[in-house]
């Protein structure tokens, strides 16, 4: 799986992309930012605000609880300031 | 330019700078009988802390930004008759005064092209995925969303 990550989250995790295997535990994006979490202090900064982050799947929005698979393009980021 | 349903749709993401007239004359065909263009430009004071802003920086996620930007239109293009839109969106480093972001519909009628010009903007600041990064000689640091962007979008939503 592919995560992405924009403006100040890309920051706080270090990079702008990366590619994990999904473990089978994860089943939501909501499952994904704890297993993230639980991994490295980095997302605990990262999903500090956690309600405020927009989720996209596959380049489309998407809430908490999609699920999701090893073959999903999935993105963070904050809300959007462009125009 | 590519056509959706009968609309004609031209979707820029570019660093270069955009020519308004030459846009302008692209939406003029087959005599739509009004265009209205919006041109955003990059402020160079902070709304709210009146601080310079030396530069922004602008960020996007590419083929999100135009997916989205292309629903908008689809969506307006179902409220109002129009014949022709042109979003063009730039990104890399800006300064003040700055051409930012363009929005031109054509249609055989001013009050379609107008409101469906506000509504693609509208909608553009809420959903299209950019994002802002502002220099001042103090700091650096990422805009804000602004709540009034919200707002704005809620004529849409309660008229239908």
């Amino acid at each position: 799986m592919i995560i992405k990550y924009f403006s100040w989250i890309r920051e706080h995790v270090g990079k702008s992309e990366e590619e994990i295997n999904l473990p089978e535990s994860v089943i939501t994006i909501d499952d994904l930012i704890n297993y993230l979490i639980s991994e490295n202090d980095v997302y605990k900064i990262a999903f500090l605000k956690r309600d405020l982050i927009k989720i996209a799947v596959n380049k489309s929005y998407s809430s908490a609880s999609t699920k999701i698979n090893n073959k999903d393009e999935i993105a963070f980021f904050p809300p959007v300031t462009g125009g | 330019m590519k056509k959706i349903e009968s609309v004609l749709i031209k979707i820029k993401i570019q660093k270069n700078d955009f020519d308004v007239s030459k846009e302008t004359k692209q939406l003029n065909i087959n005599q739509p009988g009004a265009i209205v263009n919006f041109i955003g430009i990059v402020r160079g004071l902070d709304d709210k802390t009146n601080e310079k802003i030396y530069s922004m920086t602008l960020e996007h996620y590419p083929g999100m930004t135009e997916t989205e930007i292309e629903t908008i239109i689809y969506d307006a293009s179902k409220r109002w008759k129009i014949s022709a839109v042109t979003v063009i969106h730039r990104i890399g480093k800006l300064f003040s005064s700055d051409q930012i972001v363009f929005v031109g519909v054509a249609s055989k009628h001013r009050q379609n092209a107008f409101n469906a010009c506000n509504y693609i903007m509208d909608w553009l600041k809420t959903k299209a995925p950019f994002w802002k990064i502002e220099e001042s000689s103090k700091e650096k640091k990422w805009v804000k969303f602004n709540a009034s962007d919200n707002d704005a979008i809620k004529k849409w939503t309660e008229i239908k």
